[in-house]
């Protein structure tokens, strides 16, 4: 270590000022690396793993991917990667590529739901999809058509595909997979700011003091910023201090001076526990920020019998009995549950005791419904967290003595409540993946902002993303069924006339009701309401608990499945149209990364085989599509009970016929046709632009013709048409041709500069506008759920009284602990926690088929402690089951290494499709995001 | 291949590795072995091997600790392998060693080439103090030591946090970034060899080497003032007796030697 604490303090001061200023400088860099190096070209691009954002150079060399580098440029990784992002340039070229449509036939050729895949044209693929989408609009209406969408679309193909659903079809039913990875947080954002993702940046890393990491295991999930982390610490290790709260130890733990192993769900109680240290020991040691207190927050709570995201009583397939009875007994605790010893303490406030019946209610989706208290109500909330009670619920080992695990719930509130110590909160899926998600997220927001250490440089809850753009396209462009772009809402009049317009299709035609978030769609299908579903960018039928359901009913139900993919994975197969898809490099494109950093690539290449980019294959649906077809009335369906007006004499006053079809409304109008192709543009001189001007392959199209291009820069369209939402509204974004000048840029960016702290007046201008008046230090902006009725813990008590506005306030919120539904018990004995592993990304379609990933992490593990082995009677390296009330798999006993659970708990990751975790797992959600608790479930382990 | 086409085609090869180490006994191919008793310094035995020079008198080349493995990590080297032939061996790149806690292998041994007495601890059978190899790794290719975040060796170990361990250190080209690097411990790794095939570079840049290969010797004239447990090798202390070129004469006779100094 020879820079001192002083002198790298100076460093990293100069390089967030470099930040700030912005442009300027690696555009030089940016000249430099675009030019041609002997007979191969550079050109920057980003990872396509995580949602880090790293900055790479690829390689490319006689039309293929050679050879990739970490962007030197790049302010996130200065050069690094991972070793997922080091083999970048080798997730294209797998043996197996998809390289031509794939459809089920029969022994005449005949589409044949029991049929084996043969290769069939891109025009044969989009007649079937046009046929079985235009049954499914017969039987269902637009709640008929569904789409599994993507963190990792890019911007412009998440865009292309929301507009042509919603501004199209008129169906809400699109959603992320990004709902099962940051929902949670989303709401939780919602609820607190009015306004979804970050305050901070990553520059708090270099600028904090302590780094809490709240269920992440940073070290193998977010690696390069881990190496920050680590720096971090290296660079004052006395004074920083690094905590580490897992339910099982892991890499993450290597550097900690703390380590916290607590049962699952229980986080819910450490952090009440921290605000009632706070709250509590504030009269004698004058912890609470009073005065940033009281001219920035409001006090919060909402009802806490909300049930647990599953399915209900009176849904098709629960009364068809495609529930078995094991299965029924978690399910029922949707509808009540026994209020558990466990929880009762913390219950207690809420008017609830230890053996009372809990009746579940509907918590609507996105659930705003709460109402303001006082804080002397809130005090009352967090009551029950005294040292001996949070300990004795949330002691994850058994192991462990008492007393030092009290010691380290002490040592743990000290370092937040600590005077002048920096602190910031890391977490990922161990806070979302949770029945009570949004409410934990709340809960991370109650302390930090108790001591005014949020919105700050070095301090603040921040959520790290999984997907590389979960943020720039899921959350930003709003491919989940209740957003609409900029964080706008279906259920808003006023969004969804400013996207009409925008989108130039009659007012009132996009569809009231977005409730088909992930798993709807899925039990949409097994309950026969959703005909069509085409998988974009994702693997849903491995990356969905309760697997086998849904596996099921793409297989044995009237509905037709479309996946679009570079590789054959589990949806691949379980679908009856298979369509070959671009893949990230082969396309230009756009991500968006957990600290709001924008950052956009060319194609590099030509796509294998007759594989097409996501966009084109949208465009080219909305081709078979006209006014008549989708734009009539639709009688009510599903979860809609008002039918929706036709708009077909809406749109010939906008001057569109009945058979003009959705192709020239939504893709190829005017304002699309005005972005020209000039290989004079220096962004787009000298690269393949295959949606623009077809390619050299000449790729037979979906009529039946060689594909010649749209004649227009379709990408630069798509991408300025939805940046033109965000601008003035604090989600700026810069023009497109600036971000393939810059290593990426974090909104808001305005007069061209980006935004490192939100809602603090000191670094953002929307800040810095709204507090002109007040002189305030901050300003919580967001707009959603910024006027609440007056209540106390137990409900609204001035039930006519108006709601009371909150501008520029945000909200602490009184949220207890509670049970997740399924616990250990005497026969399924053990927590499953599932999970990622370095060296694999997701599902494993592109890692998996990485030699030298594959060699280095050929299988999923079992993970467990060696005396778990010893009683369950397995060994070390042998096979064993693990078994739900829902279904089991065999994996390999696993007790030494990187992860080392506690007594009493597994871990099995899920990237193996040969270990079908998600047949065991358990489909139950946080009520309020809509996200999947992958952390926990109960199973039993027994010898294989 | 089902398995059990799999098990026979194993018990094939193996008579045929049993047959040609019974020929080579005979001395059918004696001057081959001459080559293949140097190259076997560089094999990598099975759990509790004895000295490679004893283990090559005492192996019978039975097999039956190839047939024990529960991985197909144990092979036997057949003729044109260029090892010496009908003794076990493993590539742990291709297959490590997958460390059982009951080392199947080593028991089976009927003539204690494979010393059980070595691999067991207070009585009980511990594949964590075997010394099959030592894992060797090499900085200029290794990629963490480049800054990238991989130490899939690290992850990989079995007796992670003991026999590899990651340091950290600042990167100052990046001015925010550390070096997570791996450090092998040669008291701790057993050379089993999950580094080696775990490791995501083309040739890999950790691998496992006899310990006698792969590592040095300090003398026992010297111990390590700060650390107790040096003293041990102070067990093996012997007289010193040194002889250079300068000191090789009595002195006598070098006193009495004064040609060409003056």
């Amino acid at each position: 270590m020879s820079l001192s604490r002083r002198e790298f303090l100076k460093s990293s001061a100069a390089a967030s000022a470099a930040a700030a200023i912005g442009m300027s400088v690696p555009a030089e860099l940016e000249a430099a690396a675009a030019e041609a190096e002997g007979d191969w070209r550079w050109d920057k691009a980003a990872c396509r793993f995580c949602g880090t954002g790293c900055g790479i150079m690829m390689a490319t060399k006689n039309g293929k991917i050679v050879a990739v580098k970490g962007d030197p440029a790049a302010p996130v990784n200065r050069g690094l990667n991972c070793i997922k992002g080091y083999f970048n340039a080798k997730i294209m070229y797998g043996a197996d590529r998809l390289t031509q449509p794939l459809l089920r036939v029969d022994a005449n050729g005949n589409f044949d739901k029991k049929g084996k895949f043969a290769p069939v044209s891109w025009k044969r693929a989009f007649d079937e999809m046009e046929i079985h989408i235009k049954k499914a609009l017969k039987a269902s209406g637009p709640e008929g058509v569904g789409v599994f969408a993507s963190g990792q679309y890019t911007i412009m193909e998440g865009y292309a595909a929301q507009k042509l659903m919603k501004g199209g079809f008129r169906s809400n039913a699109i959603d992320p997979n990004a709902r099962h990875c940051m929902a949670s947080a989303v709401v939780g954002f919602y609820q607190t700011f009015g306004v979804d993702e970050p305050s901070g940046c990553y520059d708090d890393i270099e600028l904090t003091d302590t780094i809490v990491s709240w269920g992440s295991n940073m070290a193998e999930m977010h690696p390069i910023l881990w190496s920050r982390v680590t720096d971090r610490k290296l660079s004052d290790p006395e004074r920083v201090k690094i905590v580490s709260i897992q339910t099982y130890t892991h890499r993450t733990s290597d550097i900690a001076d703390i380590e916290i192993i607590f049962s699952p769900n229980t986080d819910l109680a450490l952090w009440n526990y921290i605000a009632r240290e706070i709250v509590y020991r504030d009269d004698a040691e004058k912890i609470i920020d009073w005065d940033f207190v009281k001219k920035h927050m409001i006090f919060a709570a909402s009802p806490v019998n909300i049930g647990y995201g599953m399915r209900k009583d009176g849904e098709k397939s629960l009364k068809e009995g495609k529930y078995t009875a094991l299965e029924m007994e978690t399910v029922s605790k949707e509808m009540s549950k026994a209020v558990s010893a466990k929880e009762a303490p913390a219950l207690a406030p809420y008017g609830y005791k230890e053996g009372d019946i809990m009746k579940n209610q509907d918590a609507p989706l996105g659930n705003l419904g709460h109402w303001e208290i006082s804080f002397e109500e809130y005090k009352k909330a967090l009551a029950p967290y005294t040292l001996d009670y949070t300990a004795k619920i949330s002691k994850g080992d058994p192991d462990e003595d008492i007393e030092k695990f009290k010691a380290k719930l002490q040592a743990l509130a000290n370092l937040y409540i600590e005077k002048g110590r920096k602190v910031v909160s890391f977490w990922t899926m161990g806070m979302n993946q949770h029945t009570r998600g949004t409410w934990v997220n709340t809960l991370s927001y109650n302390v930090h902002f108790l001591l005014n250490k949020q919105a700050n440089p070095g301090e603040g809850a921040f959520s790290l993303t999984g997907q590389p753009s979960a943020c720039g396209t899921a959350r930003e462009v709003g491919t989940f069924t209740h957003r609409l772009p900029a964080d706008m809402m279906v259920a808003n009049p006023a969004d969804r006339k400013i996207t009409e317009n925008k989108w130039m299709v009659p007012e009132g035609t996009i569809n009231p009701v977005g409730v088909q978030h992930i798993m709807k769609i899925h039990r949409d299908i097994e309950d026969g309401l959703i005909k069509f579903a085409w998988v974009n960018v994702c693997n849903p039928y491995q990356d969905t608990a309760s697997a086998e359901h849904w596996l099921k009913a793409a297989r044995e139900m009237d509905n037709f499945i479309v996946t679009s993919d570079g590789y054959p994975g589990i949806s691949a197969k379980v679908s009856d149209l298979i369509l070959p898809s671009a893949m990230i490099y082969e396309k230009w494109g756009g991500y968006g990364n957990a600290e709001r950093r924008t950052q956009l690539w060319r194609q590099q290449v030509l796509p294998v085989g007759d594989a097409m980019s996501d966009t084109w294959q949208w465009v080219e649906l909305s081709k078979r599509f006209t006014v008549k077809d989708v734009w009539g009335e639709w009688k009510p369906s599903g979860p809609r009970k008002e039918a929706l007006p036709s708009m077909i004499e809406k749109a010939k006053a906008m001057g569109y016929k009945e058979d003009t079809t959705m192709f020239e409304i939504l893709f190829a109008n005017d304002i699309a046709k005005s972005y020209k192709l000039d290989q004079n543009d220096p962004i787009q001189k000298g690269y393949d632009n295959t949606e623009a001007y077809g390619d050299s392959r000449k790729v037979v199209g979906s009529d039946g013709k060689v594909f010649e291009g749209y004649g227009f820069f379709i990408q630069k369209y798509l991408f300025e048409e939805y940046a033109a939402f965000t601008r003035g509204h604090g989600h700026d974004l810069a023009p497109f041709d600036m971000y393939h000048k810059v290593r990426g840029l974090k909104w808001p960016v305005v007069d061209g500069k980006e935004t490192q702290w939100r809602f603090n007046a000191k670094y953002d201008p929307y800040a810095a506008k709204a507090t002109k008046d007040s002189g305030n230090s901050h300003a919580f902006y967001g707009t959603l759920a910024k006027a609440l009725k007056q209540g106390n813990l137990t409900g609204v008590t001035d039930k006519d009284g108006k709601p009371k506005p909150l501008p520029n306030k945000a909200k602490i919120f009184a949220r207890p602990y509670m049970d997740p539904p399924e616990m250990p018990d005497a026969k399924y004995d053990t927590w499953l926690c599932t999970g990622r592993v370095l060296e694999h990304w997701h599902s494993g379609t592109m890692t998996m088929r990485v030699p030298e990933l594959y060699r280095a992490v050929p299988e999923a593990l079992c993970y467990m402690h060696p005396k778990d082995a010893d009683a369950k009677g397995v060994k070390q390296g042998e096979l064993c089951w693990v078994e739900s009330r829902r279904g089991k798999v065999k994996a390999r006993v696993e007790t030494r290494g990187r992860n080392r659970p506690p007594r009493g708990l597994v871990f099995v990751p899920w990237f193996d499709e040969k270990v079908f975790i998600n047949k065991v797992c358990l489909d139950a959600t946080c009520p309020m995001s809509r996200q999947t608790d992958f952390k926990k479930c109960a199973v039993k382990i027994y010898k294989a | 291949m089902t398995a059990r086409e799999e098990s026979d085609r194993r018990k094939f090869i193996l008579r045929m590795a049993r047959g040609a180490g019974i020929a080579a006994l005979g001395g059918f191919v004696w001057s081959a072995y001459v080559d293949e008793v140097t190259a076997s310094q560089l094999l990598l035995r099975p759990p509790g091997a004895i000295k490679e020079e004893d283990f090559l008198k005492t192996c019978v080349k039975c097999g039956l600790c190839v047939e024990a493995c529960p991985y197909d990590t144990l092979l036997l080297a057949k003729p044109g392998d260029h090892k010496p032939l009908g003794t076990p061996y493993f590539i742990p790149r291709d297959i490590p060693c997958y460390m059982c806690p009951d080392i199947p292998c080593v028991p089976v041994c009927p003539t204690g080439a494979l010393d059980e007495a070595s691999v067991t601890t207070d009585g009980k059978l511990d594949i964590n103090i075997a010394e099959m190899g030592l894992a060797v790794i090499d900085r200029e290719t290794c990629i963490a030591f480049w800054g990238i975040q991989c130490d899939a060796c690290y992850r990989a170990c079995p007796i992670l946090g003991q026999a590899i361990s990651v340091e950290y250190h600042k990167n100052e080209r990046t001015g925010k970034h550390a070096y997570l690097t791996p450090v092998v411990h040669a008291d701790a790794c057993t050379g089993c060899g999950l580094c080696e095939k775990a490791c995501v570079t083309e040739k890999p840049a950790i691998f496992i080497l006899p310990k006698e290969v792969a590592m040095g010797k300090a003398g026992n004239y010297y111990i390590k003032g700060w650390d107790k447990k040096d003293e041990k090798r102070l067990e093996n202390a012997q007289e010193i007796k040194s002889t250079t070129e300068i000191s090789k004469e009595s002195a006598v006779d070098s006193l009495n030697s004064d040609k060409g100094l003056y």
